[in-house]
């Protein structure tokens, strides 16, 4: 679904004391099928925009829109359960919200309240549990009884079983030591892909970013600082410097190699291991 | 003088005894003025370690010593004056309604006196960069600026040995950065010991000694540099190498390194020396 922000500000607890602009003057457009990053540091506005993304927040000011979906500042938006079926997230921790007796039910909880059959959903529940890298033996334990990380992933799974077009991912791999990081950071890099979804990343990891997304934007104090392909916006080391972020590593890696020893290699997602060769055959020409 | 100021003897533990063994015959000491790194992946047993430090839980079999004390539930009061520690939620150690207030609080469950600390609070909260937050509310501050109040009101209490238990954990990469340089100046400015514990490689660069846990048990005591050259091994159990070991990993069949680089400036110094070369 593509999505598109036209002048959003969002203002908390408005005319009392406490009024708080979280978003201001906001905007952009997501084409449909795309992978895209959102980063910012804390307080820069990223939960609360992910909140206008399935309705649970509303614009103070503008207008968004989501597929057929609009959500217009001072109109009450109709068809909201809509959205929310449409657009799934993924909270940050998301496993502190597990809560049914068994992990089948856990994962039905949200289909079922989105009107699915439960034939429908006894056939979405090994689908999603095997895109969640989790085996069908484990349907009828207690989601508490697993690790951190496989609680993480039958969240996830819930969130899958909805069937979204929209997957909104808020910092998914908090807390994970760094193989349970890439292996869930893989897993919604290959379900972007099958199932042709509209990823919204939101992280303050800088290489997660690089790695996964097509496009990238910045916030800052609720402002769009910067917007662009991942390519174009990693490599303004100034730009992102005014905003307290560092370039990835293997960006600065890069500039430094051409600016101290004239070796030029351009970034393309290349792996570590083609990255290494390139040096290689440069050091090597230069003998 | 270098003394041991922790000591691991055989320790084992576990959390009931229907469960299986979380620490499997764990040894190995601390000496003072040490910066030690405890690594490992989600439940290889590190934060357990910090937990049997300072008497949070009691080990099944072994002894542990803190200073020359053995801990054990007699002397807990004794090792916790010792021992601080700054855990993962910054939002789950705050007691005072403004950072002086929360630095306050473990000095006056101590009985210290008024005018020392006021000294104190105001020592520590320079030792982390506070100091112009003394009335501030804790709440209100950012993640990194909790972390640091909090290791404040740890040094405060002056203990011989701080530990924290992946106290960057939940920051931005913003409150990271704070967080280590914070732990890096203590080191130079105070004499204390510092223990930290993460999965995270890029923290331990600074370490003067790892010790790397898996599956309960210790799986290896090594420098930073030594470690980051075991990337294939240190996959194996879930953690992963910072992006300079990997590339010079793969490059060290054609350049030359005398020792492994830590940084990005090392691993380019040696790369422009091998290419200067003719």
């Amino acid at each position: 679904m593509d999505i598109s922000f036209t002048d959003v500000s969002h203002i908390y607890q408005q005319n009392s004391p406490f009024e708080y602009h979280a978003l201001k003057d906001l905007s952009f457009s997501i084409p449909s099928g795309k992978f895209v990053a959102i980063v910012g540091h804390t307080g820069s506005g990223k939960s609360t925009l992910i909140q206008h993304l399935n309705g649970l927040l509303r614009p103070t000011k503008g207008t968004i829109e989501i597929g057929d979906y609009r959500l217009i500042a001072g109109e009450k938006p109709k068809e909201i359960k809509g959205l929310r079926k449409k657009v799934g997230v993924v909270f940050q921790y998301p496993e502190h919200q597990l809560f049914e007796e068994t992990i089948a039910k856990d994962i039905a909880f949200g289909p079922k309240n989105f009107g699915a059959t439960d034939e429908e959903i006894a056939e979405r529940i090994p689908e999603v549990m095997r895109a969640v890298n989790l085996s069908e033996t484990l349907l009828e334990r207690s989601p508490f009884d697993l690790s951190g990380g496989q609680m993480r992933r039958v969240a996830i799974a819930g969130v899958l079983a909805m069937n979204p077009e929209v997957l909104v991912l808020d910092e998914p791999t908090a807390g994970l030591d760094p193989k349970g990081q890439q292996e869930i950071m893989d897993m919604f890099y290959q379900l972007h892909h099958d199932k042709g979804l509209t990823t919204i990343l939101v992280t303050h990891s800088m290489e997660d970013a690089l790695k996964y997304a097509e496009h990238v934007i910045i916030l800052e104090g609720g402002r769009k600082h910067l917007e662009g392909d991942v390519g174009e916006v990693f490599t303004q080391k100034q730009t992102l410097k005014e905003v307290q972020l560092d370039v990835p590593e293997v960006i600065q890696f890069l500039m430094d190699l051409d600016e101290r020893m004239g070796i030029r290699i351009p970034y393309e997602k290349q792996t570590i291991d083609v990255l290494s060769n390139q040096i290689k055959q440069h050091l090597k020409a230069r003998r | 003088m270098q003394e041991n100021q922790i000591v691991f003897k055989n320790v084992s533990f576990r959390y009931q005894e229907d469960q299986p063994w979380v620490l499997k015959n764990v040894s190995f000491s601390i000496q003072s003025d040490e910066w030690v790194a405890i690594l490992g992946h989600n439940g290889s047993g590190k934060s357990t370690i910090a937990k049997l430090m300072n008497g949070l839980l009691f080990p099944d079999q072994g002894e542990i010593f803190v200073h020359g004390i053995e801990v054990t539930p007699e002397t807990i009061w004794d090792v916790r004056a010792k021992v601080g520690m700054v855990f993962q939620n910054p939002d789950n150690q705050f007691v005072g309604t403004t950072v002086r207030d929360d630095v306050a609080f473990g000095l006056e469950n101590r009985g210290v006196d008024r005018l020392v600390m006021i000294k104190r609070i105001k020592e520590s909260l320079e030792a982390v960069s506070m100091e112009d937050y003394l009335l501030h509310e804790p709440h209100r501050l950012s993640g990194g600026q909790k972390q640091r109040v909090a290791i404040a009101g740890v040094l405060a209490i002056q203990p011989d040995l701080i530990i924290l238990d992946e106290a960057t954990a939940m920051l931005d990469p913003r409150g990271r950065k704070e967080i280590i340089s914070t732990v890096n100046n203590l080191r130079v400015e105070t004499r204390v010991n510092l223990v930290t514990i993460t999965h995270d490689l890029n923290e331990i660069v600074d370490a003067d000694r790892v010790i790397v846990m898996n599956e309960g048990e210790v799986w290896i005591e090594t420098s930073p540099r030594e470690l980051f050259a075991k990337e294939t091994e240190l996959r194996t159990i879930g953690l992963d190498v910072p992006f300079v070991a990997k590339v010079t990993n793969r490059l060290k069949d054609t350049v030359e390194f005398s020792e492994q680089p830590l940084r990005q400036k090392e691993l380019i110094d040696t790369l422009w020396t091998f290419h200067s070369q003719t």
